[in-house]
């Protein structure tokens, strides 16, 4: 490919953030640009529609479908309580054995069927809330549907993640970012905390972190095994996979964040750094990762200062990501998996690699001194 | 069968081009991953050919959020590579018509991009109706998310969570024959009242429903929900249990896919104002291709595109065209569900080598959070080919499991069928009467050597007899599948000279021996070769010289041992012509079913010498 942009994770001190805070369906903003928020406070409500329960009547009863209008006590928007009498029969000489149907469920009469014999009630609906999750200003408001929640502060992605949104304090809990998190690094006093190690963590640690009560664990790499054994004994389902990687939704009680990739790799120094700079500081971190349509990574986020900013601030960093001469780079594929270095040349032509594959290539100096060419797709651009 | 069972000519956007003075024509696809641009220029001679092409990474998602941008860089890509301007539009779109040396006469896209068309279908009885409407939606283009039928063993609260839950771009809603069941089509219309489902896209809008059922049935399903869901009727798509009329629902999804998702996809609805077409969907452009060669040569084809994210696979039996989509078996995105589903030994055992179940676990997630890596070393190029090959056999046998005949019917029975115990809903897919497959996707048509293409394929499929080898040559067959609608002289000229690669023939006797035992002989451009049980051996047979892509011809004469058959009978000979290709003659003693050794230091000495007979490099 010619057009040679691969926008790296961002790794960055200081940045501006800008978090989508969108109902599922819609409802009512709650906030107004300019206001100042907190990641608990909630900035749109909606309500979702509650389930229509099917109650089919006629097939309970013993009647024939075009006998339930009669029998029925009900009509359509009445409110219902569980055990009221919604039908009756008359019975014999309106006196004996008549039948009565009580409802199983609470809700208002929204389906009468004549020709299934089918009553529906629908149950109450269930308050659906948006918190702002990231401490911060209100930069626009999409009408009916949600907010911009925008700060100044520290970003970190990483690469892949389990876990929802949560809030706790950064705690270093490894020497640096080549070892190993391991079950005993984790300790009581950890929990509620966002701990961040080095290269990988391992399965016993999982299991230890949920035990202590850890929020969040950030580092380099995780072995595939280990997290997918972890998730299927959390989730109580043998086998259990992330398929194609559409994650977020994990009901386990902390959130994950690899930045490389999977296996037992270093932490790049640099965000290892920056992650020891923000130590004790609350952060809000979310391991929902989409590989596929709408890509979601996950992500780090530490708001810096008063992180007031005026609404309609620009984006600081430029994201357009063209790889030149000089520019950082980090290695995501073999033979140099995870290696940093800086982009030496940019041969327009196409070369042949190993594999016999004719791609567009780079030049590079990697960080151990090496010179190597690797595939132009091979590299993501290191950004923030 | 009826042949309202045939959906030929799926949906096509309905044009009125002069094609008369056509002198250029761009082309693009956005793919999930890449969006490949192609530019087609009528030569002197006056027959069209393909000139350069270019390919972006597709931008559907953040952070540009815009189908367009990709589009453009793939275009740019083709102007610097053919130095004719071609993006001087307003807000930069192609500038149509041609101009001299900028703009181009034509311009057309395909799409998949976004997740595609996701789509849930119901039916009243699972393996009737609901089987139809998934044939209607799978030969439109679409991916299936659920399907739903009264027995498809759920409980209501199942069906109706489920339902809000996927969030489909559109809903299918089949069953009952004409003058039949009501009850159950309106039982199903108060479960979508229950389940108050929202589309995937446009918030606020209102999901659209197609009813192709029971049309009895209509008004009283329409009184239920036309008021909570953009409601449209089309014919009954199983208007009596022998007859099946998919063509009206395809049409109806084609067209509410236009104007309902596509117009709420990211950049899309710009992405059509460039278009001389409508967009089509990428897997409904290849169907009609695949239709168009079983057609022109009358002859059963197979294709399959393996992309990043689906696997879409095609066939023509007898005429009848099917189509099935694998929504979860992919190359990147999708690649750890081929591991899952597949199992790692069955993926470990193509591989010419050792490795540790857990470096190829790791190996394989990394490739599915950084979906656009190449492999640069050997090892893992042929790690991903290993999974194509499982990703091939895999949706290939859910294609199985689909294009199959209409079950639920009464099968007439006469003297000659009497103690025939076949069911009805049988497969149509036949192997030995399958006459060509047709390759296409990133892992198939950018193989660096096409011997390994037509090894994927002989692995996945394991064709019998004998079977035409083609593939895809850069990935093209989206956008000439467009093309056809508009310019079908163009589609084809380029098709047949520049897009089909012949790799050969393959000739595959049916039954298993010891290895080494004899297991065929032929008799090839006066020589007998015996090829012994077990091998694979490679004849060579190119391509006509002066002729651009023409395959050469050869009369061969094939004898099966005893105990195989080579589609005329165990043991009974044949003597046909065969096409050549980049790969030749490729006579596979393999058996079928295809027999590796279990062991792991024989499987690799049987897989090496295998690669070794197509000339495929192990390191």
């Amino acid at each position: 490919m010619g057009t040679a942009y691969t926008p790296g994770l961002k790794v960055s001190a200081r940045t501006t953030i800008e978090k989508l805070r969108r109902l599922p369906l819609k409802g009512k903003v709650l906030v107004n640009v300019g206001d100042v928020v907190t990641p608990g406070t909630v900035v749109a409500r909606t309500e979702l529609p509650g389930v229509m329960q099917t109650v089919k009547l006629a097939e309970r009863m013993g009647i024939e479908p075009n006998e339930v209008a009669a029998a029925l006590r009900v009509k359509l928007g009445d409110s219902v309580a569980v055990g009221d009498v919604i039908a009756e029969t008359k019975g014999l000489f309106g006196k004996f054995f008549r039948a009565e149907f009580k409802s199983p469920v609470a809700g208002k009469v929204e389906l009468i069927s004549n020709t299934t014999g089918h009553l529906g009630i629908r149950q109450a609906p269930t308050p659906v809330e948006k918190d702002a999750y990231i401490r911060g200003t209100i930069s626009k408001v999409i009408p009916e549907e949600g907010v911009v929640v925008s700060c100044q502060g520290a970003l970190v992605q990483g690469i892949f993640g389990v876990g929802g949104e949560r809030l706790g304090e950064i705690v270093i809990i490894t020497a640096g970012p080549e070892e190993a998190i391991t079950d005993s690094h984790l300790r009581p006093e950890h929990k509620g905390k966002v701990v961040v190690g080095g290269s990988n963590v391992s399965a016993s640690a999982l299991r230890k972190a949920a035990s202590v009560g850890v929020i969040g664990i950030v580092c380099g790499g995780v072995v595939d095994r280990d997290l997918m054994d972890y998730l299927a004994e959390a989730l109580n389902q043998p086998g259990f996979d992330i398929g194609v990687a559409i994650t977020g939704q994990e009901p386990i009680p902390f959130s994950l964040l690899i930045t490389e990739g999977f296996g037992t790799i270093t932490m790049a120094a640099r965000t290892f750094a920056l992650l020891k700079s923000l130590e004790g500081q609350v952060a809000s971190i979310n391991g929902a990762t989409q590989i596929r349509a709408g890509v979601i990574r996950p992500e780090v986020i530490v708001p810096q200062g008063d992180t007031i900013l005026s609404a309609g601030t620009d984006k600081s960093d430029d994201e357009s990501g063209q790889l030149a001469a000089g520019t950082p780079i980090r290695v995501i594929r073999e033979p140099y998996f995870g290696i940093l270095g800086e982009v030496t040349g940019l041969p327009s032509e196409l070369v042949q690699v190993d594999s016999e594959t004719m791609v567009r290539v780079l030049e590079a100096k990697l960080q151990d001194g090496r010179t190597v060419v690797v595939p132009r797709a091979n590299v993501e651009i290191i950004v923030g | 069968m009826s042949d309202n069972a045939h959906p030929h000519a799926s949906t096509e956007p309905e044009q009125a081009i002069d094609t008369s003075n056509i002198r250029s024509i761009l082309a693009t696809d956005c793919g999930s991953t890449t969006t490949k641009a192609i530019l087609i220029v009528r030569q002197p001679d006056g027959t069209y050919r393909l000139t350069v092409r270019g390919e972006a990474p597709t931008t559907v998602e953040a952070p540009f959020d815009d189908v367009t941008v990709g589009v453009v860089n793939a275009v740019r890509e083709i102007e610097e590579l053919s130095g004719r301007t071609i993006l001087t539009g307003v807000d930069g779109r192609p500038n149509t018509p041609e101009n001299g040396n900028e703009g181009v006469d034509l311009y057309l896209s395909t799409s998949s991009a976004g997740g595609g068309l996701q789509m849930s279908v119901a039916g009243v009885v699972k393996a009737m109706s609901a089987e139809s409407a998934q044939r209607a939606a799978l030969g439109a283009g679409a991916i299936i998310i659920d399907v739903i039928a009264v027995d498809d063993g759920r409980k209501e609260f199942q069906r109706v969570e489920r339902l809000r839950q996927l969030r489909p771009d559109m809903i299918l809603m089949s069953g009952g024959t004409d003058g039949g069941t009501v009850n159950h089509l309106v039982e199903m219309a108060e479960m979508l009242v229950s389940a108050d489902p929202k589309p995937r896209l446009g918030i606020g809008l209102n999901l659209p429903v197609i009813y192709a059922g029971n049309k009895d049935a209509y008004p009283r399903v329409a009184e239920l929900i036309e008021d909570r869901v953009a409601l449209r009727q089309v014919a009954n798509l199983r208007p009596t249990m022998e007859n099946e009329n998919l063509l009206p629902a395809r049409e109806a999804i084609h067209e509410l896919f236009l104007e309902h998702v596509m117009q709420q996809a990211p950049g899309y609805s710009k992405l059509s104002g460039w278009t001389s077409a409508g967009i089509m969907s990428t897997p409904n452009a290849v169907g009609k291709i695949m239709q168009t060669i079983a057609e022109q040569r009358k002859i059963n084809v197979l294709g399959v595109d393996i992309g990043g994210a689906t696997t879409d696979v095609f066939s023509v039996f007898r005429g009848i065209f099917n189509r099935t989509v694998s929504a979860n078996l992919g190359m990147s995105y999708s690649i750890c569900n081929v591991l899952t589903e597949a199992k790692v030994e069955n993926i470990k055992r193509w591989l010419p080598f050792a490795v540790s179940e857990a470096d190829l676990r790791n190996q394989l997630r990394n490739k599915m959070i950084r979906p656009t890596t190449i492999p640069q070393r050997m090892m893992d190029l042929q790690i991903e080919q290993a999974v194509c090959r499982e990703a091939l056999r895999l949706a290939f046998d859910h294609h199985k499991s689909l294009a199959r005949g209409l079950t639920g019917t009464a099968t007439e029975k006469n003297v000659g069928n009497i103690f025939d115990q076949k069911s009805t809903g049988q497969t149509l897919v036949d192997m030995m009467s399958l006459d060509m497959v047709v390759g296409s996707g990133g892992v198939l048509s950018h193989a660096p050597r096409r011997d390994q293409s037509a090894m994927m394929m002989m692995d996945a499929y394991q064709p019998e007899g004998f079977t035409l080898l083609t593939v895809d040559s850069i990935f093209m067959m989206p956008q000439l599948g467009i093309l056809s609608t508009v310019h079908p002289e163009a589609a084809t000229q380029v098709f047949e000279r520049d897009c089909l690669i012949y790799l050969g023939t393959c000739i595959a006797p049916v039954g298993v021996a010891k290895d080494g035992d004899p297991c065929i002989t032929v008799q090839f451009k006066g020589e007998t070769h015996a090829v012994p049980f077990g091998s694979i051996k490679v004849l060579p047979l190119g391509f006509k010289v002066g002729e651009d892509g023409e395959p050469e011809t050869a009369d061969i004469t094939v004898t099966p041992a005893r105990g195989f058959d080579v589609g005329a009978g165990k043991g009974k000979e044949v003597s046909t012509t065969v096409h050549g290709g980049v790969t030749g003659v490729i006579i596979d003693a393999r058996g079928r079913p295809l027999q590796i050794p279990t062991e792991d230091g024989q499987r690799i000495t049987k897989l090496k010498a295998w690669l070794n007979a197509l000339n495929i490099p192990l390191e």
